[in-house]
């Protein structure tokens, strides 16, 4: 380099990628203890595909494969499917569904860095969409390793070993009957736990402990995720508190579905996300309102992918009205004449 | 006592490396064998040679006079013979050439008569003119002539009212490895402080702001130390440690951090009552005015790949080989830097002289700074918003001048970027992020010369229309006094009753015809100018 700075901070795409999977460890335990060893195969399928097509993409675009292979960009995304996807989905709905978010989502645009749409997002609104059915069935709890495996790859006899999602046995519960009402739904049937789905809650805990240390490393800024959680819950409250016979309390809703991992993982993406301070208040903000309308008035057992792909439009129009003020352009003149 | 500090957004903290080269004390230099003293060493005008090969100087004496007010003169640093007046290399990295004085110096280093200078009795105009004829300019790194800044505000000197309010001498030295200002600090603080004094004088300033980086404990201390000597007079000064965060020495970060007052880019500072000089400048500012010297030398700091670090006291024009040999350098040296590794320049030779800007020679090798990992593309993650010290979206200015789409990076500020490196430093992508807004501002740099060439050659051909204009309606009004001259031989006086519209007609009818005729004529040549 003949240029200075000739000196740089130790930081690298790659070192920001490990730490991003080394934050998801906890969520991915609680997930391993609640709902069994199956959530480790989606994720190793996940990873293989965006891997290898990956690696496939960028030979094809005669860009330098092990460079941009190994900086761990695709592995998060991969990460990402794995854990919103259902976990005992048939093999293929994952690997299609990763190799849509790469292919397509990711290097049609242009590669790292450059696409508009949040991969892992696109990837599980194009899923749920073509497959809405087998992206509802999610595990009724942990079932022996054999019995998943054989609904990943082999007959899918399901039999009473899915259920629906909390958000989903809610939603379906409060359509289908005027009568009922939001705790008489909670309060039974083995889905619900304390504060969200049984079992979801210790995950979302998880993510929620890893986010904290993604914000304690300086890979995120507090703005995202506190936004997105208090747009969420500032409509979920008001709602819950107009009519709590008909709307889930806001603690239901911070602790089901992919609330706490889309709080810390996926809103934060930063290459599809806003990156102004102001913009990311307002693009976290209005991800949690979309989010809460389409899971309380929508169709599909969560909002947040739906929520983020709308918003990721936004994003360049958001960015450029929300330019934080240049040093000295903050206060018009205030020193003018000598005596601020 | 505390004062109230303020912070400015971003800056980053890179290792500073500064212990190793405070360790000893200034050091001087034997006489190189020959000087090359470059007549352009300041921002503004190129100094006039004065001398010619073979002509004998004194130490002082003034070889290249300022050239223009937007100037600083240049002098001999020290006695001997004028071997020539020729382009050599120059101390920047373009490699370019520049006229320079080249002295064999006879080893006598005898000086021209030095005379105090009565600042106090003399208008402030001509104080100036002296400081300028003295070749001061900032040593900081910028080089700006300082008698420019030296102009009191909207006040004139020595009234309090309109005077400057905060004069801000910046002893923060941000950069790492630099420790110049630092040493100088430490062993010259009575002088600094009595330079200081007088440009608080010359300023009509109502206070003097001392700004060290809180990592040279020695220096406060050294400057406090003489502040209290001051007694009295030191009323106004103020020593205040400020916290160590590149880059926090940056004149405007530093009058953020004292002040609180934000001087927007392109304006003077003066104009928010305040005004920053670098330590080194004061001291030079001092032997001006109270020993009559010219500036003829400056503190280096010699770091990085050698094994004895250390500040020298060098004369301008003292090859930096030479002056590196004393401090050792080790075997795998592959560049000189000159400056810090944040903001330094890599020097196209190693025998290019000191100069006025040559704060640091900092010795490089591929182990010290590795060229940096394979550039990947943006993933907006912000790092480079938050790490810059003037409040910009490096990477949207980056994006932009990529697409070398100037006129959008200058919309998102441009021209506000210092090319402090901080948002380089901070890339997890390794995007070379300053290289670009440098690219980018040299390119609008040169459209705007183009357009502005483009603007005086139609200037020139409006001129030239203008002139062709002109010399039509000479030629008409010629023809028309001669007709009127015809007429009036024919026995009619023009003066008499009545002849006025004859008289008018006839012009009209010579305009009319001399303009037909010349609107039919081919158009001039394009060389016509
Ligand atoms: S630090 Fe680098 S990668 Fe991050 S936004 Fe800035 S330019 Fe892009
Ligand atoms: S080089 Fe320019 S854009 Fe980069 S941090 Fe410094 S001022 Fe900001």
């Amino acid at each position: 380099m003949n240029n200075s700075p000739f000196v740089l901070q130790p930081a690298s795409v790659r070192s920001v990628m490990v730490r991003v999977l080394a934050a998801l460890l906890p969520g991915v335990a609680a997930y391993v203890h609640f709902f069994g060893a199956s959530i480790l195969i989606q994720l190793g399928l996940a990873s293989a595909t965006a891997l290898g097509t990956e690696a496939l993409v960028l030979f094809l675009r005669r860009k330098p494969v092990w460079l941009f292979v190994s900086d761990g960009s695709a592995l998060v995304t991969a990460w990402l499917i794995a854990l919103t996807f259902p976990p005992i989905g048939p093999w293929w709905l994952i690997v299609v569904g990763t190799a849509f978010a790469i292919v397509i989502v990711k290097h049609l645009y242009g590669g790292l860095g450059q696409n508009p749409f949040n991969p892992a997002m696109a990837a599980f609104c194009l899923m749920i969409v073509a497959y809405p059915l087998l992206m509802s069935q999610w595990p009724a709890g942990a079932a022996d390793f054999a019995t998943q495996m054989r609904l990943i790859f082999g007959n899918r006899e399901l039999d009473g070993l899915t259920m629906a999602t909390p958000l989903d046995a809610l939603r379906t519960a409060l359509h289908g009957n005027a009568r009922t009402t939001v705790e008489a739904v909670t309060g039974s049937g083995p889905v619900f736990g304390y504060l969200g789905g049984k079992g979801w809650e210790w995950i979302a805990l998880g993510y929620l402990a890893g986010g904290l240390w993604l914000l304690q490393q300086r890979l995120i800024t507090w703005h995202l995720p506190t936004a997105f959680l208090a747009g969420l819950g500032l409509c979920a409250g008001l709602a819950h508190l107009a009519n709590p016979g008909l709307y889930a309390s806001p603690l239901f809703h911070l602790f089901s579905g992919g609330t706490l991992l889309g709080a810390f993982f996926i809103v934060t993406d930063p290459v599809s996300g806003a990156t102004t301070p102001r913009g990311k208040l307002i693009f976290g903000a209005a991800i949690g309102l979309l989010t809460w309308v389409i899971r309380t008035f929508g169709a599909y057992p969560d909002g947040i992918a739906f929520a983020v792909m709308l918003m990721n439009i936004g994003v360049p129009l958001i960015d450029m009205y929300t330019q934080p003020p240049v040093f000295g352009h903050k206060i018009r003149n205030k020193g003018k004449g000598g005596h601020p | 006592m505390l004062r109230r500090l303020f912070a400015f957004n971003g800056g980053v903290k890179p290792p500073t490396h500064k212990s190793s080269s405070t360790r000893a004390a200034i050091a001087t230099l034997p006489l190189p064998p020959e000087l090359v003293i470059p007549l352009h060493q300041s921002i503004g005008g190129t100094p006039r040679p004065l001398v010619r090969a073979g002509q004998h100087v004194l130490k002082g004496q003034l070889i290249g006079a300022a050239d223009g007010n937007i100037s600083a003169a240049i002098h001999a640093s020290t006695s001997g013979r004028v071997v020539a007046v020729e382009a050599r290399v120059m101390a920047h990295a373009s490699g370019l050439s520049t006229l320079c004085v080249v002295i064999a110096p006879d080893g006598e280093d005898a000086w021209v008569e030095c005379r105090p200078v009565p600042w106090r009795s003399l208008p402030g105009d001509q104080v100036r003119d002296l400081l300028r004829d003295a070749g001061i300019v900032g040593l900081g790194g910028a080089v700006f002539p300082s008698h420019l800044k030296l102009k009191p505000g909207p006040g004139s000197r020595g009234s309090s009212k309109g005077g400057l309010r905060h004069l801000v001498i910046n002893g923060a030295e941000c950069e790492p490895f630099i420790t110049c200002d630092d040493m100088q600090m430490r062993e010259q603080a009575n002088a600094i402080l009595a330079g200081a004094t007088i440009m608080g004088e010359l300023l009509g300033a109502e206070e003097i702001l001392v700004g060290i980086e809180d990592n040279k404990p020695e220096a406060v201390a050294a400057m406090q130390a003489a502040s209290g000597r001051l007694g009295e007079r030191g009323g106004r000064i103020q020593i205040v440690a400020v916290p160590t965060r590149y880059p926090a020495g940056g004149a405007k970060q530093l009058i953020r951090v004292l002040t609180g007052i934000e001087v927007p880019h392109g304006e003077r500072s003066t104009d928010y009552g305040v005004q920053c000089f670098n330590t080194g400048t004061v001291f030079a500012i001092h032997e001006a005015l109270e020993k009559g010297r010219p500036l003829l030398s400056r503190i280096v700091t010699v770091a990085g790949n050698v094994e004895r670090p250390g500040n020298y006291e060098v004369l301008f024009g003292t090859p930096m080989d030479y002056v590196v040999a004393r401090a050792g350098p080790k075997p795998d040296t592959d560049r000189f830097i000159m400056g810090g590794p944040m903001m330094g320049y890599a020097m196209p030779s190693r025998q290019v002289p000191v100069v006025k800007a040559t704060n640091c020679i900092l010795v490089g090798s591929p182990a010290l700074f590795p060229p940096p990992a394979p550039e990947m593309p943006c993933i907006r993650c912000g790092e480079c918003a938050k790490a810059c010290p003037a409040d910009l979206q490096p990477f949207e200015m980056y994006w932009h001048s990529r697409a070398k789409s100037f006129g959008k990076a200058q919309e998102y500020h441009l021209f506000d970027c210092i090319e402090c490196g901080c948002c380089t430093y901070v890339c997890p992508s390794h995007i070379p992020l300053v290289d670009y807004f440098r690219f980018a501002k040299s390119e609008i740099w040169a459209r705007e010369r183009e357009k502005d060439s483009a603007d005086a050659a139609r200037d020139r051909y409006e001129f030239r229309q203008h002139r062709e204009e002109r010399e039509k309606e000479e030629r008409a009004a010629r023809l028309a006094a001669k007709a009127a001259a015809t007429k009036a031989r024919i026995g009619i006086d023009p003066s008499a009753g009545g002849a006025d519209t004859d008289d008018q007609a006839l012009i009209a009818a010579a305009i009319r015809r001399t303009q037909s005729a010349t609107t039919d004529l081919p158009p001039a040549g394009e060389s016509g100018t």
